[in-house]
């Protein structure tokens, strides 16, 4: 189990290091110079040639890497040339909403799935089944921006039971902020639980065929404990996995929603760099995220680890 | 409660079934999809308004003889816009991952065949793409190279590498070992002739399948991109970029926001639906997914 | 079959629609079992016998189709309701399946496996379960049996892991135990360890046993009684002792010369019996044996034999050229 850890851990290394590269050769591509950008109307080519002497953009791109790197490894992400914040500070601020909804919509979205799952399961190819499991599919072809529309339509348009726009920090108010958070995390959600819906039934009905279940029935055990102990709880390890597989698309989900839903997350913080050409901050915020998507992967996995006896006890 | 006895041995009778009732659905998908080909491969010659022309007087107006779909919050014509927006969702849609396929199925392929240092390489390399969620890499990409078709379908055709190799590579591990390849080898064949003429008319099948479903990702995600006004440049009309100016009048005019949603969301079911289709014809073990 | 019998099987059917069209698993079959006593089902792979055992224990997969009687202790099996089974299974009527790596659940405890048995049907508490667990551990010959209740399956050899199978079987003292192929799935060496244990464990109880297997050797000096099945029927069925004296049915004669003999010389080529069993399928019209039988004459090929007595009442037999005394085996 700690070879199993220090190999995976010894493996982050290379990863982060590879991210940071290929997000500062990302960076790079910028036509022109960041320069420009900055001065944007004052760019005389005076000023252009001193602002590149003080970011240290006449060195050679591997040094600037270096730099940037040594920077970064002190905690130095850079500061946005547009409000003076530094990207430390900018995303400190944000990531708690973005947690909040990603949490939220994992939550929910679990809640949809699980329980439809083990009902189809149970009744594989009954009418039940048949409907959910299409219905399945065709969420999938639903894209978060679709259901974030028609959402705010049906409960902020028509409806008025929730607000469409706006964030209140839950420790201001709890009950407003979870108003607020209601319609954002169901979008979330709704993209989340054919996934979880369709992976967890067919892991189940696979488990059901097992010659386990045959003995857990052949021992008079009961249909509820032989379903939730002897069936879920192998596959609950695929619930771990897909969580992980998802929370790539939940982050990329997490920008459209904040985006549209206006909450102050990390999405928003990094669509809002685009819109104002703010590349400071939008390098920095990319390589934190990424960052913290290769570090919630190797969690997932240690919990996979954690979870799975066999593993646990060094039977890869 | 006797639905547990229901379920053993329940998935061998589910096959047949599934593909039955696919089969219907199959069938106006695939009629779907030829009719928005159709008309976005016709859109110059049909008789239809500019889709960039304006009329200030005529905003937001209702169906009718002149505008079948009304007009847009511009006074454009909706209906020729949904039209030349299904030309961007089938351009960037298709091109991107004919881009995955061909370097992410000639990577797999030979990363599969020749095994060894340069399989690691070049899962090793992959691995490091796939840590960026997709959407984001997508997005700072664009931001940084600027807006325009040629760099979103560069982007998400890069973006789609990763998972037409894992495809490949799986599919070129099975088959390296088969008779008929090691035959092959016997007989003195050439690698290139291996891998272009043994192994390659076998892994294009479920690359090809795959095909279709990443062609469903990618207008999702061009969609997305152009949603939130960073894909296709205006005053382009692409679906999600109709669907982001559409929501300014959620409140006035839902159906701006609706129909080109509908247009994308029938549109894509459509590809997985055939993609699912064509995946398990391919796919011997076909479970539940 | 006496009314006295614990298990009796009536004329039980069972088809499996498939792809390629009906497949009769089990054709017409009849045993009884009686209370404390031994019957060995054996047969080649394919031949029913694991179709028949989960016909007995009513887990035939949906599609399948039970037609007959399986009474047991009184009870018609297929007819009782779904909570009643459930109650009769696991307390009276116990199974140990053919594979240990499949047969325990990968992610349950040992413990938790042996104990949910006896709190399910002895209404134990857990203590006292865990208790009873530690002790069926050790009847069983696992040694450190309280280390064992926390493991998992895949820390164990395959011989304990039949062993915890066997003593989840055990567990709630069952009438009737049915052992399905319990020894083909582990080494050689353990076989006879794990067959020793259930003849042991057998006597001690009281319980009747139904052995099912693919080996005559494994039922000779095991059992009461043999049942013979070949393409879904019974071909022979006898009291052990007569039909190791005299094997009437050629079938059975021929799977006697396909086990490897101790006393042969080095390298004897094993007879093994040329051909296949029958497409299930398409059957025959004639004797399923027929195709393969060296004795095969007449009408073999269009009639069907049936299982009746000849010289002794208790053995039966299906063969119009049933192999007689003397002959050379």
């Amino acid at each position: 189990m700690l070879f199993f850890v220090a190999r995976r851990l010894l493996y982050l290394v290379p990863v982060l290091i590879a991210v940071s590269v290929l997000t500062f050769v990302i960076a790079s591509l910028l036509p022109g110079d960041l320069a420009y950008v900055i001065l944007g109307d004052q760019a005389t080519p005076e000023n252009v040639a001193a602002l590149r002497h003080d970011m240290g953009l006449d060195l050679p791109i591997w040094q600037r890497y270096f730099g940037w790197l040594w920077q970064i490894l002190q905690g130095d992400f850079g500061r946005s040339f547009r409000t003076g914040q530094t990207v430390l500070q900018a995303v400190s601020e944000r990531v708690p909403v973005s947690f909040e909804l990603m949490i939220f919509a994992e939550l929910i979205g679990l809640a949809i799935g699980v329980p439809l799952a083990i009902a189809c399961a149970a009744k594989a190819g009954s009418a039940f089944d048949r409907l959910m499991t299409g219905s399945a599919f065709g969420m999938l072809s639903v894209p978060t921006f679709l259901s974030a529309i028609l959402l705010i339509y049906l409960f902020a348009v028509e409806l008025r039971w929730l607000p469409a726009t706006g964030y209140v920090p839950f420790t201001e108010d709890p009950i407003a902020n979870l108003r607020f958070m209601v319609l954002p995390a169901l979008t979330l959600a709704l993209a989340e639980w054919p996934g979880i819906m369709r992976v967890l039934r067919s892991d189940m009905i696979a488990a059901l065929q097992e010659d386990y279940i045959a003995l857990a029935k052949a021992k008079g055990l009961k249909p509820s404990r032989i379903l939730f102990v002897h069936a879920l709880k192998p596959s609950s390890l695929t619930l771990v996995t897909i969580t992980g597989i998802n929370i790539g698309r939940l982050i990329g989900g997490t920008v459209i929603v904040e985006t549209i839903f206006a909450l102050p997350g990390i999405g928003r913080l990094l669509v809002g760099a685009i819109y104002t050409r703010d590349l400071i901050i939008l390098q920095g915020v990319v390589l934190l995220v990424a960052a913290g998507f290769v570090i919630m992967n190797f969690i997932v996995d240690m919990l996979y680890a954690v979870l799975d006896p066999r593993i646990r006890h060094g039977h890869a | 409660m006797a639905t547990l006895e229901l379920s053993l041995d329940e998935t061998a009778t589910a096959p047949p079934k599934r593909g039955r009732r696919l089969g219907t659905l199959f069938w106006v998908a695939i009629g779907w999809m030829l009719l928005v080909f159709a008309v976005a491969i016709c859109a110059d010659l049909l008789p239809l308004p500019s889709p960039t022309d304006m009329d200030m007087l005529e905003r937001r107006a209702p169906f009718s003889a002149e505008h079948w779909l009304g007009t847009d919050g511009l006074g454009r014509d909706e209906l020729s816009r949904l039209i030349y927006g299904a030309r961007i969702s089938l351009i960037v849609g298709l091109c991107a991952p004919v881009i995955g396929l061909v370097f992410g199925g000639a990577l797999g392929m030979l990363a599969g065949y020749f095994r060894g240092r340069f399989e690691s390489i070049v899962v090793g390399s992959m691995d490091v793409l796939l840590a960026f969620p997709p959407l984001i890499l997508a997005l700072a990409v664009t931001a940084y190279l600027g807006q325009s078709i040629f760099n979103l379908t560069c982007i998400l055709g890069v973006l789609g590498i990763p998972a037409f190799m894992r495809v490949a590579r799986a599919a070129t591990l099975s088959l390296a070992r088969r008779e008929f390849v090691i035959a092959a080898q016997a007989l003195g064949a050439t690698h290139a002739r291996i891998l272009l003429r043994e192994l390659l008319p076998n892994v294009l099948l479920p690359l090809l399948a795959f095909f279709l479903l990443a062609v469903a990702v990618t207008i999702v995600v061009e969609g997305a991109l152009s949603f939130l006004g960073l894909g296709v440049p205006p005053p382009i009309s692409s679906w999600g970029s109709m669907i982001g100016e559409g929501r300014e009048s959620l409140d006035v005019a839902p159906r701006l926001a609706f129909l080109p949603a509908i247009a994308m969301f029938l549109t894509v079911l459509s590809f997985n639906l055939i993609g699912d289709t064509m995946r398990a014809l391919t796919d011997p073990r076909q479970g539940a997914l | 079959m006496s009314g006295a019998a614990l298990l009796s099987v009536e004329n039980a059917v069972v088809d499996l629609p498939t792809p390629r069209g009906n497949l009769r698993a089990v054709d017409h079959v009849d045993l009884a079992v009686g209370a404390g006593k031994t019957l060995g089902i054996v047969g080649e792979s394919g031949c029913g016998k694991t179709m028949l055992s989960r016909a007995i224990l009513q887990l035939l997969p949906k599609k399948a189709k039970l037609s007959g009687r399986v009474m047991f202790d009184g009870q018609d099996l297929p007819a009782l309701p779904a909570e009643k089974l459930r109650r009769l299974r696991g307390r009276s009527l116990a199974v140990v399946f053919q594979d240990p790596m499949t047969s325990l659940n990968p992610v349950l405890t040992i413990g938790t496996q042996l104990t949910e048995t006896m709190q399910e049907h002895l209404e134990l508490d857990l203590g006292k379960a865990r208790q009873r667990a530690i002790e069926l551990l050790a009847a069983v010959g696992i040694p450190a049996p309280e280390q064992r209740l926390s493991q998992y399956p895949h820390q164990l050899s395959g011989g304990m892991r039949q062993r915890v199978a066997i003593a989840v079987a055990l567990s709630c003292e069952p009438k009737l135990l049915i052992a399905d192929e319990p020894t083909t799935a582990l080494d050689v060496t353990i076989q006879a360890q794990i067959l020793d244990l259930l003849a042991r464990e057998q006597q001690r109880r009281h319980m009747a046993m139904i052995i099912i297997t693919h080996d005559l050797g494994v039922v000779a000096g095991r059992t009461d009684e043999v049942a013979v099945m070949y393409a879904g029927r019974v071909v022979e069925r006898a009291p052990t002792p007569s039909l190791f004296k005299q094997m009437r049915m050629p079938y059975t004669e021929a799977l006697l010369a396909a086990l490897p003999k101790l006393d042969a010389a080095p390298h004897t080529p094993l007879p093994a019996i040329s051909g296949r069993p029958p497409d299930p399928t398409r059957p025959l019209k004639g004797c399923s044996f027929s195709p393969r039988c060296r004795y095969s004459a007449g009408r073999c090929g269009t009639e069907k034999p049936h299982l009746s007595a000849a010289e002794a009442p208790d053995h039966l037999y299906a063969c119009f050229h049933p192999i007689t005394a003397g002959a050379d085996a």
